[in-house]
């Protein structure tokens, strides 16, 4: 075979890496439960980096073969798998971008394959917290050396030379000295046959030779097939005798269906069977809801006969669940001491003897992911073998979950991932696509099955609904000496675990105990709330309502001690330092050991400087302007942004520029990187203004972009502009992109509205707080 | 019977005249590029272009289609370079993609109707196109390109 993949081969590899045969969701289960569970230590493989990530702590872990990776065909094509999802951040086109650069690829010769889901052979596939470059980054240039290696060791033993004396250089080995020169397609066959080098011997690139990493010119693969109508998303896979179905779900998360009258929708045109799906009691973790099934030949005639369902429900546990009373009881509970998980100093104390204590308390609401297509997913089921088309976060744990829910070996699943349109989190749940194995199995023929827009925002595993209260307490020099935060929410961990009431260590990390700020007295708490609904990731997950708190707090201090916002920012901050953390138990960090990615607090002022540098903070802007400020740390990078709006007198809202500094150490796409920030803006703007899901009875009271509203061209920022750090050294770490654009947003425009008008806001969504 | 013709192709359907055109071209003519947001006329996911009007899919009934010329997003130009397209292309628009079919469509619709768009008619004409990636800056800027030639 004229190529490098040999599966049946051993990897050569086992013994630096470290195959965690846990998934993410076992995890989770553990998490709601008291105790914890400690996942071992990681084991990663560069011994020759300076710093460690948390890859090898994920599920499966990291597999760095070139054989699994790469292969080369004799015309000298190279195909390189991408093995993340494309959700829109360009991953699938940035690691194998990685992967190109160390091989000495000729990127016009290289062709992206998508893997499926198979986390045995290319590790753990989860495309999640902002975690794929910086888990990847370094695997993914081993894995292009490696290969690399490969091609020059066999070339070097056609020519009877030293290997030392051959070199690779754009998509040849050359042999300098005698001028001889082979194309990777001539030597692929010898390569194969080559031993893979280990990881330790490896001589990776000098990243001042790089010809297309850190340089942003390159655009993603699919850009052509987008443009065209050729890109393939989860709806478009399409198999003979396929069947279209709609399914109406339980209106109250936890609900039952109790009986079903399908004679109306059976007269609809193209329906041609109504029938039960299998639903999980709650908490059903990322199993399906149940519900009624309306199979069709097309998907028009589906939608139509769901709608003409009869159907009757046990409501079930969460009936009462209404969002206004739900908001009081939160409150409540913030103004009472709650589970204490940081205490640095005696906060208790020092709010006692301050001069002056002001107190901020802050809501936001359940927000739905809607991203632009609604989950969707195609199944075949034959006999003990399942096959699945949809786009999924999580193609690994969505074939455990398949093989799980049929019964059948994992083996026998295979899962083709799709481009994602949009997923922001909501795709990391495959219920879609056990719907459609479940409803292929019973019919025996290939089902897809389309959520509506409606199904999306009723159905989704929301974000969290939370208030977070803040008490900071000055002394008479307006220094401030305490700080105590009450953050009080339903968990992720009640959608796996029944009786969840506090926050798990991965949400409590996102904003609450990693403050950075210097104060003496720093305590923060958790006080009780249970969840009525599913609770899941939404980009940037809880780091939106601490950013949210915790930044408007430090404009609200700067305000009632007549300081500039970015000076008291920055005093707040305080010294250039590496956070200590000790006095919290678990700091989870982003999973990412400290040591490589402390809390560095020069990083973050230096964002904070560079962004009111660049964005001219101070700068006079009219009468009606107003200049808002707020930075936040996640995802382990560092992100401030500046946003000037008007507000005019009738209390019309606008954004005449963006303007974002970002840290997120050494990077692959700075292209990339500056679209992700663009779209955090206009996310960020569209929860500030809109992002609102709210039940009464138990049910969801929106369902499409007329009652859930996003933003819209018209009314986006009139400018946004990015403005990325440069890595301090090429051993700087990687950190996140995808998801910290977000946290930032809501507080800089709220506190620039203040500025403009003297308005304090302390609840999202903005929605007509203005008007008044 | 219903017959129309969807990029340059006749088509005939004796199914439900009410069926959204969206899900015929999709699901019945198997045309993926045409995409499903919302089904409300509220995202523009679904947008083609019947008679030089841009025209959302998910609301035009088959029936109202009969007769008529449909362009999809396969149908705006044989290899893909309609001007919106190559300008999508130069200004890296996309993100996700998925709405991007609705946004090219209901650009390439503006300038036929409008060559010489100014930043606000940009902004006013495609502000039917939800792009929950937010690549708003971008299409602003594509657009503009388009106009410009590219
Ligand atoms: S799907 Fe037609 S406008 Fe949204
Ligand atoms: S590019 Fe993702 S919705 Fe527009």
């Amino acid at each position: 075979m004229n190529i490098l993949t040999n599966p049946k081969k051993l990897r050569g590899f086992e013994k630096h890496i470290k195959i965690e045969n846990v998934s993410r969701r076992s995890i989770l289960k553990t998490l709601g439960l008291a105790g914890g569970f400690v996942l071992a230590a990681p084991v990663m493989m560069r011994p020759s980096f300076a710093y460690e990530t948390g890859a090898g702590k994920m599920p499966h872990g990291v597999v760095v073969d070139p054989r699994v990776f790469v292969s080369i065909a004799p015309d000298g094509m190279v195909t390189i798998i991408a093995h993340r999802s494309e959700m829109g951040t360009g991953v699938r086109t940035s690691l194998p971008l990685i992967v190109a650069e160390e091989l000495e690829a000729d990127w016009s010769r290289v062709h992206v394959q998508q893997a499926h889901g198979d986390e045995a052979k290319f590790g753990n596939q989860d495309t999640d917290g902002s975690r794929s470059t910086r888990h990847y980054l370094i695997p993914m240039r081993q894995i292009g050396a490696s290969a690399r290696t490969m091609l020059e060791q066999a070339a070097a033993k056609r020519w009877g030379v030293p290997a030392g004396e051959v070199k690779a250089a754009n998509h040849e080995v050359v042999h300098s000295a005698s001028g001889r020169k082979l194309g990777f397609g001539e030597l692929a066959a010898d390569a194969a046959k080559e031993s893979v080098p280990s990881i330790e011997g490896l001589k990776l690139k000098n990243p001042k030779d790089f010809r297309y990493l850190g340089k942003g010119e390159i655009s993603i693969v699919d850009l052509h097939d987008i443009t065209t109508g050729a890109a393939h998303y989860g709806g478009d896979a399409r198999l003979p005798g396929m069947k279209y179905a709609v399914i109406a779900r339980p209106p109250v998360t936890g609900g039952k269906l109790v009986s079903f009258d399908g004679a109306e929708a059976m007269k609809v045109s193209g329906v041609e069977k109504v029938m039960e799906v299998k639903g999980w009691p709650w908490p059903s973790k990322f199993q399906p809801l149940g519900g009624v099934a309306v199979i069709a030949r097309n998907t028009g005639a589906a939608i139509k006969g769901c709608n003409a369902l009869k159907v009757t429900w046990d409501d079930g546990a969460n009936a009462k669940y209404d969002s206004v009373a739900y908001r009081t009881e939160l409150e409540e509970a913030a103004r009472k001491p709650g589970l204490v998980v940081r205490k640095d100093g005696d906060a208790e104390a020092a709010l006692k003897s301050a001069d002056k204590v002001i107190i901020g308390e802050y809501y936001l609401p359940h927000f739905a992911h809607a991203s632009m297509e609604p989950p969707v997913a195609v199944a075949n089921v034959k006999g003990d073998k399942a096959e699945v088309w949809a786009p999924v976060q999580s193609p690994g744990g969505t074939r455990e979950d398949v093989a799980k829910t049929l019964g059948i070996p994992e083996e026998n699943v295979t899962v083709n991932v799709t481009l994602l349109g949009g997923g922001f989190g909501r795709k990391s749940k495959c219920d879609f696509a056990l719907e459609a194995v479940l409803l292929s199995k019973e019919l025996g023929v290939p089902v897809k099955v389309q959520w509506t827009r409606e199904d999306d925002v009723r159905h989704d595993f929301l974000h969290t609904v939370s208030v977070e209260r803040i008490e900071a307490g000055l002394d008479k020099n307006g220094k401030v000496i305490a700080w105590r935060h009450r953050s009080v929410a339903p968990s992720i961990a009640s959608t796996f675990a029944a009786g969840t009431v506090h926050q798990a260590p991965f949400e409590l990390g996102m904003g609450l105990i990693d403050n950075p700020f210097e104060i003496a007295n720093l305590q923060c708490e958790n006080p009780e709330a249970a969840a009525h609904t599913r609770i899941g990731w939404f980009r940037s997950v809880s780091n939106i309502p601490r950013a949210f708190a915790v930044q408007s707090m430090v404009a609200e201090i700067a305000h009632a001690t007549n300081r500039d916002p970015k000076d008291m920012l920055l005093e707040l901050i305080g010294s250039p330092r590496i956070v200590n953390l000790s006095s919290v138990k678990d700091p989870w960090n982003y999973g990412e050991p400290y040591d490589s990615y402390p809390i560095d607090t020069a990083r973050l002022r230096k964002v904070v400087e560079l962004v009111a540098d660049k964005g001219g903070w101070g700068r006079s802007v009219p009468k009606g302007h107003g200049l808002g400020i707020a930075v936040h740390r996640s995802f382990v990078s560092y992100i401030a942004t500046i946003i000037e709006v008007a507000v005019d007198d009738k209390g019309k809202l606008t954004v005449p520029r963006v303007d974002t500094a970002i840290d997120c150490g050494t990077y692959v796409n700075p292209e990339r990187i500056q679209s992700q920030i663009e779209g955090a803006a206009i996310m960020g703007l569209s929860l500030a203004k809109y992002g609102e899901v709210t039940f009464k009875d138990g049910k969801v009271q929106q369902g499409n972009f007329d009652d859930y509203q996003v933003i819209r061209i018209d009314e986006s920022p009139a400018v946004t502009n990015v403005y990325i750090v440069p890595p301090a050294s090429p051993d700087t770490p990687p950190s996140g992109v995808g998801e910290p654009g977000v946290p930032p947003f809501a507080p800089a425009l709220i506190n620039a509205i203040f500025a403009a008008t003297g308005k304090r806001l302390r609840a999202m969504p903005i929605g007509k707080q203005l008007e008044a | 019977m219903v017959k129309l013709k969807i990029n340059g192709q006749e088509q005939n359907w004796d199914g439900d005249p009410d069926l959204p055109l969206l899900w015929f071209i999709r699901d019945e003519i198997g045309l993926t590029g045409t995409k499903f947001g919302c089904g409300q006329a509220l995202c523009g996911s679904c947008t083609v272009i019947i008679d030089k009007q841009a025209v959302r899919a998910c609301i035009t009934s088959v029936s109202d289609a009969a007769g008529r010329e449909v362009t999809t997003i396969e149908g705006l130009h044989p290899t893909g370079d309609h001007p919106v397209q190559k300008a999508w292309r130069q200004v890296n628009v996309p993100q996700c993609g998925y709405c991007q079919a609705g946004q090219i469509m209901q650009a390439a619709a503006l300038l036929a109707d409008n060559p010489k768009p100014s930043h606000d008619q940009i902004r006013e004409a495609m502000s039917g196109n939800i792009c929950r990636c937010g690549c708003y800056q971008r299409i602003e800027n594509a657009v503009h390109l388009a106009s410009t030639g590219v």
